[in-house]
């Protein structure tokens, strides 16, 4: 109990970075999580060689799980080529939030990245891996 | 607490019943407060189940030897407890089915397709579980009819003064006896009045009212009841149909395979009797004898008994839940109310909460509770519910709250 709520996980969820919206992004996606209602939406500029994240947004609401998490995404992808992040496995990002999840929330923990994979497949054409075991009820739109 | 100075109904005693609350969830006692989603099982079920195995299984209507006698009387002795749990009129208007989800599919498709058509309205109410949902609004577009809602208030109660406003030729008039989220009580009797006086048909999901109130068909005056085991201390896996018999025996078939038929030939089948019509296939045997058997716990509890408990046990609840600060509550007053508290904890998502109470030992449901609709109208994602039954006793509400204490401590 006391590791799921664990005191980065609180500050992420308190002060999440990357909370916005960016107005006309170069990439953008929204998935909702039908299990428990989280929503997630995030937009993504590119820097001038229309590669590298130059900065990251998320907005919605959800669970303190699925809030800190992806914003524990949005630095972690900061800086980083659209190629990179679609190839980034969800075991870095669970690593980052570091807690042990239940199946159910597990789903909230990795929406984040789904969505911001989804947004840059759309915008970029990168691949969309199916090894999203924990990913395949989500409801990507 | 001072729930009731002398209850008609001793939880505490009927607790004792359940296997499951002899084990420990994380270290302490399991307050299970999840009951709208699922019951408990009693031992009374589970032994009916397990000497069923033990002793009379073999299919049933199948076999001239002793044991298929035996599991058909098993099989059709179910049948008869559930035609006088809820007063049905005659056995053979009482059709098992794998669910009450498949119930209302039956009548959606059986009678729904050869009876709706362009220029119809199908009226379900906003307070309706996907099952009551979904299959009707699927069905209005495959015939072309119309899918309407009738509107409920800010206390989560029907606006009946709204069915003045519904026009065109209203074919039926779907309703849940209780709802699954708010726990309101819906005034079935008076949309079965309505729908008649304009020939619709009324079909009542009681999924969650026939496991904690009186539910008499003929009372009712509906014209199809759904309802299901696991929800009412039996297993999974089984529910039942009852319909008006007229309107069943001029019904297609839903589903379609073995023992629903009379003759099978290359150029044509025929269908057999009521209710074999639409039992295709191996039923549920074993879970059929049980949710006999669960009916048979409910009933010597007595319904009217648990009713009358649980809302007391809501009227508990809603007066703890004041009391943290911070918690708003859904649906109406305790005296028109089932067992279900739903609310949310300002500033803390629902799963959040209900992380908090587990690692206390304290389930309760965080989610849309197959209400997506309902939300939308409350405008919230999900809510937290905590819901009741026979077992369930105010020690349990008493940890729900200082659970949520806890959780505003962590999250908020």
């Amino acid at each position: 109990m006391e590791d799921l709520y664990r005191e980065v996980i609180l500050d992420h969820y308190k002060n999440p970075r990357g909370h916005g919206v960016i107005d006309d992004a170069d990439a953008q996606a929204e998935g909702l999580n039908p299990l428990c209602g989280d929503e997630v939406t995030i937009y993504v500029q590119f820097g001038e060689d229309g590669e590298t994240v130059d900065e990251v947004k998320f907005s919605g609401r959800g669970c303190a799980i699925s809030q800190a998490s992806t914003s524990m995404l949005m630095e972690m992808v900061q800086g980083r080529t659209a190629t990179e992040i679609a190839e980034l496995p969800k075991e870095d990002l669970l690593e980052e939030v570091g807690i042990p999840l239940t199946p159910v929330r597990l789903k909230c923990a990795l929406l984040g990245l789904g969505v911001l994979k989804v947004a840059l497949h759309r915008a970029k054409g990168t691949p969309l891996p199916a090894e999203w075991a924990g990913l395949d009820e989500l409801d990507l739109k | 607490m001072a729930v009731t100075a002398r209850p008609a109904l001793d939880a505490q005693k009927l607790r004792a019943d359940f296997p499951i609350f002899e084990q420990k969830i994380h270290g302490k006692p399991l307050a299970y407060l999840d009951s709208a989603a699922s019951s408990q099982k009693p031992r009374q079920v589970l032994d009916t189940i397990r000497e069923f195995y033990e002793t009379s299984y073999a299919n049933v209507h199948r076999g001239v030897y002793l044991l298929s006698e035996r599991a058909t009387e098993a099989y059709e002795g179910a049948r008869e407890i559930a035609r006088e749990f809820i007063n049905a009129p005659a056995a053979r208007e009482v059709i098992f089915t794998r669910s009450a989800t498949e119930s209302i599919n039956l009548v959606a498709y059986a009678w729904g397709l050869d009876n709706l058509g362009p220029g119809d309205v199908v009226l379900v109410t906003e307070l309706e579980h996907h099952s009551n949902f979904v299959p009707w609004q699927y069905i209005a577009k495959r015939t072309g009819a119309e899918f309407r809602l009738l509107p409920i208030d800010d206390h989560g109660e029907l606006q009946l003064d709204a069915l003045g406003e519904i026009d065109g030729q209203v074919k039926v008039v779907a309703a849940n006896l209780v709802s699954n989220s708010l726990g309101t009580i819906n005034p079935v009797t008076k949309l079965a009045a309505w729908a008649h006086e304009r020939g619709a048909i009324m079909v009542v999901d009681a999924a969650q009212g026939a496991p904690h109130h009186r539910v008499d068909v003929q009372e009712l005056d509906c014209d199809f009841l759904a309802f299901s085991s696991h929800k009412l201390c039996g297993p999974s896996g089984v529910g039942a149909l009852w319909g008006r018999a007229e309107l069943l025996e001029r019904m297609a078939p839903f589903n379609l395979g073995g023992h629903m038929i009379r003759s099978v030939k290359a150029e044509e089948t025929t269908w057999g009797e009521l209710p074999y019509k639409f039992e295709a296939g191996t039923m549920p045997i074993a879970e059929t004898v049980g949710f006999g058997a669960a009916m048979n716990y409910v009933s010597a509890a007595g319904v009217e008994a648990i009713a009358e408990y649980e809302s007391e046990l809501a009227a508990y609840a809603l007066e703890r839940l004041a009391e943290v600060g911070g918690v708003l509550t859904y649906g109406p007053p305790p005296e028109r109310r089932a067992g279900i508290v739903s609310f949310n904890v300002e500033g803390i998502h629902p799963h959040d909460v209900a992380q908090v109470l587990d690692s206390e030992g304290v389930a309760i449901r965080a989610g849309h509770h197959c209400c997506q609709p309902l939300m939308k109208r409350l405008g919230v994602a999900a809510t937290n519910r905590a819901s009741f039954y026979l077992y369930t006793v105010p020690d349990e509400i008493d940890r729900l709250t200082e659970g949520l204490h806890k959780a505003r401590k962590i999250l908020g």
